[in-house]
């Protein structure tokens, strides 16, 4: 990639710019607020305060929470489902759950309401074979009920279409014909795997989403275009990838957790020019923290991701794991004098008492900022006597404590929890967190990341040069992706090997189609296959990664017998194995960029001791002077050992005693975190 | 106290994950579905001397809140008897007697010592949900056995791992005796595997903190989380607060059997009397101690979900008044109920108890039943047999909080619901409705959920159809004036259109279907929370204009709603 690439991320609070001019060498930020609903509004505004000239950008790239939002505030289109007789409550019914394991209250509401969901005759047994036809003038007339009743969008959604899709394409040629627009989502068109609510909910928030994706997308196009960006607009999907503006609506749901997926995009090449391919990465934010695991350089993509609760979305999304506790979770001691944090939180409004917007439980951050961990400047005067008050009389008093020993536990505590949570992550993902660094990000990520590092033997941390805009570096270096997986679930050994090796190279073939269509330049495309397999019997599926397209059953069978003796310590010899999916990604490799460029190489002083910028107490386990430094000032190549406080615009990073940091070409600092 | 109160949280959490992992690994690992996609098994960690709970995972099966705790102590005390052999590290033991701190024979447990300097520091068990031992019905679920032998084959604790390695005799001895053998040693070697997993775990941490400090912290927990329970108990008011939740029949005897509640503070225990329950009952819906006291504490457990899982927290709950019931069940009785149904009624007598003391934290009751429709037969045109199962959900209670979830799991358990499409994959069945059971939210101020409405047609051979379901006579009881859900009801619809109800209603075993036979099931709605006719208006319109009541019901169930559109 040549020229000027703008990566421009929408977050729930700000709205990030990047722009990296790789020729020129140059680097623009920007970080103003997100608007709301209409998001377009920050991006624009982020341009200008840039002073970026839209017509001297060859690229932008975007990162959007339309979707998302959407959907996890049910702000969505008007949307009707036609559906196989007798099942029209399965979007409602779900696979009977409840929200927690304990605790019979909760509520659920469909995507699509009740009187919106519409059945017609027609039935199809599991082998696809027809047991009742379509009845054409039934779906006629429901077609023009669910018009009637103002539906924008309408899903069409039948009992084993995966099997045999005919009678939903049927019903799509009637409906199309009827429907005034193109938001019409077939069920088997996503989604060709058997499990009716899945597919369903993935069809119906597909069909939810895509006018409102279609006409943001549409907007802010337009909008660039008036202000001179003559260029493609592309936008990035969950899955890590990104596609055009003016195709990413077709398949809106795709686009549903793009955000935390820029984050670990970026980690990835991060990590990758900074020679760790085994990453975990930490989003820590205020309410809640993002956790995913990157192995040998590859974002884990999963097809089963649920984002609410019985919310499932089974397209390819990067598999990023949210925790909840975050700057904001609150401390407190329970009935039996119990320290506990979390899981509820103050979120940003009240927010921690340190933000002085009427907080008055102690939090994560209020126990941060009583420990020298945060700078007090920048919070109003008196708070810190504020926060040591409310810390003193909710935590310290009940336990016995003074205020820095009771926000010491509160921290403890918290990064307990959330180590914890790191740790049955990467365990469900079968690695062992000590095999990994941790890339931590986000704003309260730094502030944290040695002491979780410590607490989950995790021998060192990786701080990119700019951790407040992570996503809209993964905005920026964001590759073309297509994902594809196809079903076959047969035992391994009466599997058709011709039809295996058929079906990857329509997989590849039909990538690089896709690829070839976008104006975009790709100096590389690559190729990835897996499989999903399981033991005969098994329900749960281990994926393991293949060689090529040439790989024979031999192989298959071993792999898998190797990734599952890794993952259980189990051998079961007499059993076979199945082959459940193949999957397959195309992924059009953008040309590298100079990460180098974030911090600019001419605001960095000579010496360590110009780049230090003061010197406070810092609690570690006991108050220690410590110094403090402008991480936009640290020499190139900088070492240093901890204690030390690293601050920057939008984030504050601590080292503890003992850790031994340096800063790579990129601007990354690496921690060896001390034992 | 000197153990500083931030080291002890950490030990806490850090125990807490030794059995999380425990039971991520189990499942994952499994082979059978009820395991694997249900999550019908446990993970934990007791006491060394007594078998005491000091943690267990959190996503572990809620009806086994309880039940290893007694069996480990079973366990310990057999071996102090030299009843059962003394262990040796690398030791597995295996028991699955409903009498030994159990539930029903399914519900196999596995349990080892974990040892440091030669000594046992404490055990680790689990118990996982195998689909079959034997007995008169495939899976176990007889609705009419009349003694344990019929229910499938009954273990003591034997040793099945000896130093670490499966012993291949005993293993022969249980492979003979269960149905589908030839898989169970994916299951064994998973359910072996977790325990390992968690005794690495568990290593690392002692390592860490030391042995004395992490002993230390587990009795400081274990007194805490009494005082935690005692600071619940304390917001409830002395009583006594009474209820009545009825079982259906016991499957043998066409009556119902009554569990009878006094709830009543007494100083800082809370003391839950069963006094007056009905005696044991010949059929297999007889409970067994451990799945009595294991219910109770569920229950208190879905009331104060922070009270931390640990044997300290039961310590102020006392049991009484279950001796000579069928809450008490002594071997031969045939308990293949206990665990899905009776744990079930339990839970809903305190729940009623307890809604009237704390009418902010407490639902109506909820369906309550696991709703088993088994289906066994021969597919003639893949020429096998099969066992199908089809579990399914029921209306939660209204609350202070809100009207009931719709289709909600089962009490005890926390495991999804098969997809049609997959049952229809591989069984030759055919599914003519999976709706809403319409009408069947118990009316209040806050309604109940709704139940699932579901048809299922025979395609092919033949079979014959069991149920061991619960709710059938009366609804889920509403509370606070609310009205009770709609009952749970089944009906097996001939190929020439003739219905019949079983006479057990909720219970029958072995009804021969033939092709084009029908089974449909309307399970139970929730009970409904306050007076009816206090309810929302609207809201009243809204549940009408979606369909989920008649009007003709509506104006029935909510007096003084008009229909009008103001």
């Amino acid at each position: 990639m040549t020229g000027r690439v703008a990566g421009v991320d929408v977050g729930g609070t700000f709205t990030d710019l990047l722009v990296v001019d790789s020729a020129g060498g140059a680097v623009r930020l920007a970080k103003v607020p997100t608007t709301l609903p209409n998001q377009a509004g920050g991006v624009l505004a982020a341009f200008e305060a840039a002073g970026e000239d839209l017509a001297g950008i060859d690229l932008i790239v975007h990162g959007t929470t339309t979707t998302t939002n959407a959907v996890l505030e049910r702000k969505l289109a008007r949307c009707g489902l036609i559906t196989t007789e007798g099942f029209r409550d399965v979007l409602e019914l779900g696979r009977r759950t409840r929200p927690q394991p304990y605790g019979m209250t909760g509520s659920f509401t469909p995507v699509i309401p009740r009187d919106l969901r519409l059945e017609v005759p027609e039935r199809m047994d599991a082998g696809g074979r027809v047991l009742t036809p379509l009845d054409e003038g039934a779906v006629r007339a429901a077609v023009a009920r669910l018009l009637e009743a103002g539906c924008e969008a309408l899903v069409i959604h039948f009992l084993h279409a995966y099997a045999n899709p005919a009678h939903e394409l049927a019903a799509l040629e009637i409906a199309r014909e009827l429907w005034p627009n193109g938001h019409i989502t077939a069920g088997h068109q996503l989604l060709s795997e058997s499990r009716e609510f899945e597919r369903g909910v993935t069809a119906a928030v597909n069909a939810s989403v895509q006018p409102l994706l279609e006409r943001y997308v549409a907007r802010l196009a337009g909008q660039l275009a008036e202000r001179g960006y003559a260029q493609d607009l592309l936008v990035m999907n969950g899955n890590g990838g990104m596609v055009s503006a003016d195709r990413v609506a077709r398949e809106a749901v795709k686009s549903v957790m793009s955000g935390p997926a820029s984050g670990v995009m970026a980690a990835v090449e991060t990590g990758r020019r900074a020679g760790l391919g085994n990453l975990i990465t930490y989003d820590m934010g205020g309410t809640s923290t993002d956790v995913a695991l990157i192995r040998e350089g590859r974002a884990p993509v999963s097809n089963e991701i649920e984002v609410e609760y019985a919310m499932p979305i089974h397209v390819p999304m990067v598999d990023v794991r949210t925790v909840g506790a975050g700057g904001g979770s609150i401390a407190w001691v329970d009935a039996g004098g119990m320290l506990r944090v979390g899981p509820e939180s103050a979120g940003s409004d009240p927010g921690p008492i340190c933000y002085g917007r009427g907080g008055t439980r102690v939090t994560i951050s209020d126990a941060n900022l009583l420990l020298g961990r945060l700078p007090p400047e920048r919070f109003g005067g008196g708070m810190l006597e504020q926060v040591r008050q409310a810390m003193a009389e909710q935590i310290g008093g009940p336990l016995g404590l003074a205020p820095e020993a009771a926000a010491e536990a509160v921290l403890r505590l918290g990064n307990t929890h959330m180590a914890g949570a790191i740790r049955m992550v990467s365990i469900s993902m079968g690695a062992d967190p000590r095999d990994y660094a941790l890339f931590a990000f986000g704003g309260a990520g730094p502030l944290h990341a040695r002491d979780l590092a410590a607490e989950l033997a995790i021998p060192r941390v990786l701080l990119p040069a700019r951790p407040g805009i992570t996503n809209a570096l993964g905005c920026v270096v964001a590759d073309l992706r297509h994902d594809f997986v196809r079903t076959l679930n047969r035992p391994l050994d009466s599997v058709d090997m011709a039809l295996v090796a058929g079906v990857m190279a329509e997989q590849e073939a039909e990538g690089r189609r896709l690829i070839g269509r976008e104006k975009v330049a790709v100096p590389e495309v690559t190729v990835e296959f897996s499989a999903d397999m399981q033991f005969v019997g098994q329900t749960h599926l281990l994926r393991v990664a293949l060689p090529g397209r040439g790989v024979t059953r031999d192989e298959m069978q071993a792999l898998f017998e190797a990734a599952y003796h890794a993952r259980f310590h189990v051998s079961l010899p007499t059993i076979r194995a199945n082959l459940v999916n193949l999957n397959c990604s195309v992924i059009g490799r953008r040309a590298p960029l100079d990460l180098g460029l974030l911090i600019e190489a001419a605001g960095r002083r000579d010496s360590l001791e110009a780049a230090r910028s003061g010197r406070r107490r810092v609690w570690f386990g006991g108050w220690v002077e410590t110094p403090v430094y402008w991480r936009d000032h640290l020499p190139a190549g900088a070492g240093l050992t901890g204690p030390a406080v690293i601050e920057q615009m939008d984030c504050t990073t601590v080292i503890a005693p003992g850790d031994r940091v340096a800063q790579d070409p990129d601007g990354n600092l690496i921690v060896e975190v001390a034992r | 106290m000197s153990l500083d109160p931030v080291t002890l949280a950490v030990i806490q959490a850090g125990l807490q994950q030794v059995c999380d992992e425990m039971d991520l690994t189990f499942s994952r690992a499994a082979f059978s579905p009820v395991i694997a996609e249900a999550d019908d098994r446990s993970d934990g960690i007791y006491g060394a001397e007594d078998g005491a709970l000091i943690a267990q995972g959190a996503r572990g099966l809620p009806v086994f809140v309880g039940t290893m705790q007694f069996s480990t102590r079973h366990i310990i005390e057999r071996i102090a008897r030299g009843e059962t052999g003394a262990p040796e590290p690398g030791d597995i033991y295996i028991v699955n007697d409903p009498y030994l701190g159990g539930t029903h024979l399914m519900d196999v447990r596995f349990a080892t010592p974990f040892w440091r300097d030669g000594k046992i520091f404490c055990w680790l068990s689990n118990t996982g949900h195998w689909p079959d031992t034997g007995g008169a019905v495939p899976g176990g679920f007889s609705a009419s056995a009349i003694s344990a032998e019929q229910e499938g084959l009954r273990l003591p604790p034997v040793k099945l791992f000896k130093k670490g390695v499966l012993d291949p005799e005993i293993y022969q001895i249980i492979a003979s005796n269960i149905r589908v053998a030839e898989q169970r040693i994916g299951d064994v070697q998973a359910q072996a595997s977790a325990l390992l997993v968690g005794a690495e775990r568990l290593r690392v941490l002692l390592d860490r903190y030391g042995d004395a400090t992490v002993a230390e912290a587990i009795a400081e927990m274990r007194a805490l989380a009494a005082r935690q329970m005692r600071a619940a108990v304390a917001l409830i008011g002395p009583g006594p607060w009474v209820s009545e939740a009825v079982v259906d029949s016991d499957g043998v005897v066409d009556a119902p059997l009554v569990i009878r509640l006094q709830l009543r503070r007494e100083g800082e225990a809370l003391v839950f009397d069963f006094a007056g329950s009905s005696a044991p009952c010949a059929g297999p819906m007889n409970s067994v101690r451990a799945t009595t006291l294991s219910s109770v504490y569920l229950a208190m457990r879905h009331v104060f979900p922070d009270v931390p899982l640990s044997a300290g927290a039961f310590e102020p709950l006392r049991v009484v008044g279950i001796e000579g019931t069928f809450l008490d069940a002594q071997y031969p009785r045939p308990v293949s109920g206990c665990a899905a149904e009776v744990s079930q009624r339990i839970a809903e007598a305190v729940f009623a108890a307890l809604v009237q003391a704390l009418p902010d934290r407490v639902t109506a009751a909820p369906a309550g039943t696991s709703g088993n429709f088994g289906l066994g037969g021969h597919d003639p045109e893949r020429g096998r047999d099969y066992v199908m199962y089809q579990i399914s959900g029921g209306g939660y209670g209204g609350s202070a909080q809100g009207d009931g979830l719709s289709n909600g799991c089962s009490t005890i358990g926390i495991s999804k619901a098969p997809p049609v499409e997959i049952m229809e994959q591989n069984f030759p069945v055919l599914y003519r409705r999976y709706a809403l059971h319409e009408g069947s939210g118990g009316a209040g101020a806050q309604r109940g959920g709704f139940g699932l409405d579901y048809e299922v047609e025979l395609l092919r051979g033949t079979a014959r159809a069991s149920f061991v379901m619960d709710h059938g006579r009366v609804g889920p009881q509403g509370a606070l004036g609310g009205a009770a859900g709609g009952v749970n009801r089944v009906e097996v619809i001939r190929a020439d259109g003739s219905v019949t109800v079983p006479e057990h209603l909720s219970k029958a075993q072995d009804i021969p279907m033939a092709p084009g036979d029908r089974v449909r099931v309307r399970t139970p709605g929730g009970g409904g929370y306050g007076d009816p006719a206090q309810r929302d208006p609207a809201a009243v319109a809204e549940d009408v204009r979606l369909g989920r009541y008649s009007e003709a019901r509506a104006r029935a169930l909510f007096p003084g709603w008009t229909g009008d559109p103001d």
